[in-house]
């Protein structure tokens, strides 16, 4: 170990008891950076990928507008041959077309009005959590087949259970009188409440059928590999529909515009009291660097004295200050990862949060994932602030007069 | 006690004879006060908004239902209450306001789209101070009594609708016998909310026109209070309850929307968590500068004691000393709070992020509430745990064997 090198670890421990305090403050700022960091990221993970698998998918192809105004009349021509050919020539499954209408929804006893699903059976699942949520029965089959899936508050407003007929009443694409009778062969239970009151699903072609489609659809909903990946995707999506398609597609933020939003907006309050956590850290170094500098000064004379520049001694407190931080790194960061991985085992449930959560998404419990970057991240940057916070302390050497210096006590 | 003012006052100039690390330390108590009481200033008023368009949307801060109602909300689970019988009971309560309204689901159709809405039978004179909608801003007109024949929609479901004031559109939803009760309405007004989800799925029509409509003679779906504080609802919830007997249920606004509940006492834990952990950031470098405060003048301390001060004076004099040191940190802390909130007191625009704001359940336009409990809560805090974290090394001083401590350099 070179002579500096010792130096400055020796001097870092002459006052052991402050040293330790100043890296406590770095390790509790360290250990709550990475428990809160993996846990929102975890979190806004979850978040999208729960909300996206909803309905929208990552991209969709509709009519233009229809992102807007869900209008009956803003179709999607010969729907499933296109989703055909969009699955053929992606090479992927994960591709279903829907289409969507507005009911009545009749019960013997009971009438809601209801947002209606035309799905496609077999590729539905791929997409969509909710045929997977199916609590009750089984989700659909047949694309032909007059047959439904409800939601279970649905289910239960309408008094209805599985076996029983629903009576739909709509109007079809071109505004006439849609009705039918089908039967509920499947109750879903997604967990948030507006979907389980409000929304039913029903195969594709028994849908275009009531509601007069001739055909059509309103939506394809498509995933790929990742988010990052959905601009490029996006592109190969519109040079397969081609240039004169009257078709537009139409990316997840555009689906969602709240998800993005709701998770900025988020990122930024989180980001403000991560921010004043990192000065106060700052502030605690820079107390005790300037303390170490101080008290110093009769030996700072003398090695002057006998010839060490200013700027040596400088990076002395440096490299003591990067010692120092590098310790308070290491410890926070472990101490942080431990107690994260804690959670991830046994998860972390706020008593009363499973309503605010199920407004995002999320569910009740959650389990922050550690991983080298949200490990890494908080600790990285409080080191940089604690270096930044030892640079008054180091140019203030510079001002130092010898003879003066060595005098004082 | 009769050494307290001359303690206090040896405190206060130990306090600025190493001004440096005094005013250091201020600085951070300063930055962390700000930091505690601006961020809670916000989310305050975060969630005070919340609740107050969630109140004005249920609205009221107690209702009553018949208890059926809840699970059920169908005009078949009904409050028999007629108006002559309301208004003997609750005239001369002295709520603020109370109305009584027939809400159910329904559909809403134009001659181009139809979509589920809630209907508000409603009574616009006697729900003037509950309403989400102000009724000079609505375009038209808004209805002008219980036996308005007219229909106020949201301006963005007219959109969807294509309809506009002066148009007819049909509601439909179902009488207590499980028959289509519809009838036809001419748009008078159109309504804009802070929440385009409002717009979206409410429309108003007269009570009285709504009775009819429905078949249900006099009675209502549910009866809405409003009292003076939505944080103390218990004098109206239990004049009300006093007032109606079994067969009805009364519940308090957090009972009847749970989110808005649970975001409220979430509210309360944060605030706490937030000013506990941005003490504990700051302890480090508090118990620091008190460490060092003792180390520099052990001798003094010795020499004192030697001289005959007792232990505990020298114990209240480092306690002192500390308390002071907070007590200015917090001052400055508290004024500069107050004052960055003077300038975006009058709203901060979020609008950015607006859609993600309506995820939770906020408006787009931020009215930072600074509430003297939260700024004596902080304060409060940080004097009480400052006093515990001086305590050690308060306590060691006071410990120093007078001779021992003379004698080292």
């Amino acid at each position: 170990m070179s002579i500096v090198l010792r130096l400055a670890w020796r001097n870092l421990w002459r006052h052991a008891r402050r040293t330790w305090l100043t890296i406590g403050a770095m390790v509790f700022s360290n250990v709550l950076l990475v428990f809160m960091i993996s846990l929102q990221f975890g979190m806004y993970g979850l978040m999208i990928d729960n909300t996206l698998h909803v309905f929208s998918g990552h991209l969709q192809v509709q009519a233009p507008g229809y992102n807007d105004d869900q209008k009956m009349r803003q179709v999607v021509p010969d729907i499933q041959n296109l989703a055909d050919t969009l699955r053929f020539e992606l090479g992927t499954d994960e591709v279903a077309a829907r289409g969507w209408a507005f009911g009545l929804a009749s019960s013997e006893e009971r009438s809601y009005g209801i947002g209606i699903y035309g799905v496609e059976p077999d590729y539905e699942p791929r997409v969509s959590n909710i045929p997977g949520l199916v609590i009750e029965g089984r989700y659909l089959g047949d694309n032909a087949a007059a047959e439904i899936v409800i939601g279970t508050i649905l289910a239960r407003n309408l008094r209805v259970s599985v076996g029983d007929e629903l009576t739909l009443l709509g109007s079809g694409v071109d505004g006439s009188f849609a009705a039918a009778v089908v039967e509920i062969v499947g109750i879903f239970d997604s967990g948030v409440k507006d979907i389980d009151r409000n929304i039913a699903e029903m195969p594709l072609a028994a849908f275009q059928d009531i509601f007069y489609m001739n055909g059509a659809g309103h939506q394809i909903a498509m995933f790929t590999d990742s988010l990052l990946g959905v601009p490029e995707f996006q592109n190969r999506v519109n040079a397969l529909l081609g240039q004169d398609s009257n078709l537009v597609t139409v990316d997840w933020d555009e689906l969602q515009p709240g998800l993005k939003q709701a998770i900025q907006a988020d990122m930024s309050s989180a980001f403000f009291m991560y921010f004043i956590l990192v000065v106060l850290v700052a502030f605690s170094v820079l107390n005790t660097q300037l303390m170490s500098v101080l008290e110093r000064t009769h030996e700072f004379g003398i090695v002057m004295a006998l010839g060490l520049k200013a700027g040596r001694l400088g990076r002395l407190v440096m490299l003591e200050t990067a010692m120092m931080g590098f310790l308070g790194l290491l410890l926070g960061a472990i101490a942080g990862a431990i107690v994260t991985s804690w959670f991830t085992t046994n998860g972390l449930a706020i008593p009363g949060m499973d309503e605010m959560a199920a407004q995002f998404n999320l569910p009740a419990k959650m389990y922050p994932q550690v991983n080298l970057l949200t490990m890494f991240v908080g600790p990285a940057v409080v080191f940089l602030f604690t270096l930044f916070a030892a640079i008054y302390p180091a140019l203030r050497l510079h001002k130092l007069q010898v003879i003066e210096a060595m005098r004082s006590n | 006690m009769r050494m307290l003012p001359i303690l206090t006052r040896l405190a206060w100039r130990y306090l600025w004879r190493n001004h440096r690390r005094t005013l250091i330390m201020t600085g951070a108590i300063a930055i962390g006060a700000w930091a505690m009481i601006f961020m809670t200033a916000l989310s305050r008023g975060m969630v005070d908004q919340m609740i107050h368009d969630g109140i004005s949307i249920l609205p009221g801060h107690v209702q009553l239902h018949n208890p059926e109602y809840i699970d059920d909300p169908s005009i078949l689970n009904r409050v028999a209450l007629d108006d002559g019988q309301l208004a003997e009971r609750f005239d001369d309560a002295g709520f603020i306001a109370w109305a009584s309204r027939v809400k159910v689901p329904a559909i809403v159709t134009s001659e181009r789209e139809s979509r589920g809405v809630t209907l508000l039978g409603i009574d616009p004179a006697a729900e003037e101070n509950l309403s989400f909608v102000n009724y000079g801003e609505v375009e038209g007109r808004f209805l002008d009594g219980p036996d308005d024949s007219g229909i106020v929609l949201g301006a963005k479901l007219a959109n969807t609708l294509e309809t506009e004031v002066g148009k007819r559109v049909v509601l439909m939803s179902q009488d207590p016998d499980n028959d289509i009760a519809d009838r036809g309405f001419r748009v008078v007004g159109l309504f804009r909310a802070s929440m385009p989800a409002y717009e979206d799925g409410f429309v108003f029509v007269g009570k009285h026109t709504a009775q009819k409509m429905l078949r249900i003679g006099a009675a209502t779906t549910e009866v809405v209070f409003l009292g003076d504080d939505y944080r103390n609802v218990e004098p109206v919830f239990e004049k009300v309850v006093a007032a109606v007997d079994d067969s009805v249920l009364v519940r308090r606004w957090y009972e009847v929307d749970t989110y808005l509940g649970t975001m409220l006492r979430v509210m309360d834990g944060f605030v706490l968590i937030w000013v506990v952990v941005i003490f504990l950031a700051l302890s480090f470098g508090l118990v620091n500068t008190l460490v060092m405060a003792v180390f520099e003048r052990v001798r003094e301390i010795g020499l004192m004691m030697a001289l005959g001060m007792k232990p505990g004076a020298i114990l209240g004099q480092i306690i002192i000393e500390s308390m002071l040191l907070l007590a200015v940190g917090l001052a400055i802390g508290d004024l500069l709070a107050w004052l960055s909130i003077q300038p975006i007191k009058d709203g901060l625009d979020i609008s950015a992020v607006a859609k993600g704001m309506e995820m939770m359940g906020a408006s787009s336009v931020l009215y930072p509430k600074l509430y003297l409990q939260d700024v004596v809560l902080a304060n409060v805090v940080v004097m009480t745990l400052g006093f515990f974290a001086s305590l050690s090394p308060a306590w060691r001083a006071s410990r120093y064997e007078p001779v021992e401590a003379i004698t080292k350099v």
